[in-house]
């Protein structure tokens, strides 16, 4: 029932709504410019450079971890936004995609308290003393 | 029912934007995917599969790492090529990662020219980036090649703590195997476009499924996860 009644409401809105949203731009499929994957392109290959320069400069310790990671998010971000249309698409799918990843961030919490717990036994019981 | 071909304007007629959108669509008792062919919603569903296998493969790199009391061999040496007499870190995998990321950029132009019917740019476009993805697959074998006449092995290496060369192979050999199921697939639908199998919707010989232009976008989704797979392993396996 409460299903029905959304979809009715749903349908109701359908003029006022979809015609605006559905641009020329939207017409078939995933249409964008051009020159919005070439911008993204220039983009990656500017992020790619800077990643690798901070090893070429030899950056070392908290510096160098933040702007791995900084420009490794950016560079995902874009991918999937831009080249994998995930920008364009309904939230249903967006959150049904990218929320289920979170859970990997959650085993790695995990995985580096177990690694350092191991660490710390290794280096009590069987680290040779140099 | 299965043809009508909705694809993706994103908002449709009808469709609640926001969180009323979400609620609304999972909760229609129907699809929860609308605008989205079945086709597109496996392949992020089959993607997100296999985010986790590529992060558990990461996981364990950063557990072997984290827990070792010996030294990690520095990547940006094990990685470094000398080149007109200089010395250059990493300097291989940076021209894959210019490589990949190109491959991407082709491939997205392709979805493009797709959409619009193109069949010949679309096809070329899909043939450049199967070459980008042939070369990054040949350099990845030159790299393995040189670090196995070094002396790294799964169990063991010269520079240090053993697992390097088992992360290593496994990571790295797993993202290959990917790409190279990629320039497979990409060659498969190129031909198919290039035949003109998308303009007169021929059926498929698997499937005897109607042929559309979205599987062009559907394949990108399956090649741009792969260059997006390569972003984390540049970062967190030779950067780090």
């Amino acid at each position: 029932m409460t299903n029905a009644a959304v979809h009715m409401e749903g349908q109701l809105h359908a003029p006022a709504h979809g015609a605006v949203a559905t641009g020329a731009v939207h017409a078939k499929g995933q249409q964008h410019p051009i020159k919005l994957y070439l911008v993204v392109w220039g983009w990656l290959f500017v992020l790619s450079t800077c990643s690798y320069l901070v090893d070429y400069f030899g950056l070392h310790g908290y510096l160098r971890w933040s702007l791995i990671l900084l420009f490794m998010v950016l560079k995902a971000g874009l991918i999937v936004a831009v080249f994998m249309h995930m920008a364009w698409e309904r939230l249903a799918l967006a959150y049904a995609i990218l929320t289920p990843p979170i859970a990997v961030l959650v085993f790695v919490a995990i995985m580096v308290l177990e690694s350092e717990y191991t660490h710390f036994l290794r280096e009590l019981f069987f680290a040779t003393p140099s | 029912m299965a043809e009508t071909a909705l694809t993706h304007p994103s908002e449709g007629p009808g469709r609640l934007p926001g969180w009323r959108g979400i609620a609304a669509d999972w909760a229609s008792d129907q699809r929860a995917f609308k605008n989205v062919s079945w086709g597109k919603a496996m392949m992020w569903i089959f993607l997100l599969s296999d985010t986790f296998i590529f992060s558990c493969f990461l996981l364990s790199y950063m557990t072997a790492r984290m827990s070792t009391t010996v030294p990690w061999p520095n990547p940006s040496e094990v990685f470094a090529l000398n080149f007109a007499g200089k010395h250059i870190p990493l300097i291989l995998i940076a021209i894959m990662t210019f490589i990949l990321i190109s491959s991407s950029g082709t491939m997205a132009m392709a979805v493009n020219f797709g959409y619009r019917r193109d069949r010949v740019r679309t096809a070329a476009l899909m043939l450049v980036t199967a070459a980008f993805g042939a070369t990054f697959v040949g350099m990845q074998a030159f790299e393995w090649t040189k670090l196995i006449m070094e002396g790294v092995r799964p169990w063991g290496n010269p520079w240090g703590a053993p697992q390097f060369g088992a992360s290593f192979f496994m990571i790295t050999g797993f993202h290959g195997t990917h790409v190279t199921i990629g320039v497979i697939f990409l060659i498969a639908i190129a031909r198919k476009v290039l035949r003109g199998d998308f303009d007169v919707e021929r059926r498929g010989f698997f499937t005897s499924r109607k042929g559309y232009y979205e599987i062009v976008e559907i394949m990108g989704l399956y090649w741009h996860f792969v260059d997006l797979v390569w972003v984390f392993i540049f970062a967190l396996f030779y950067l780090w």
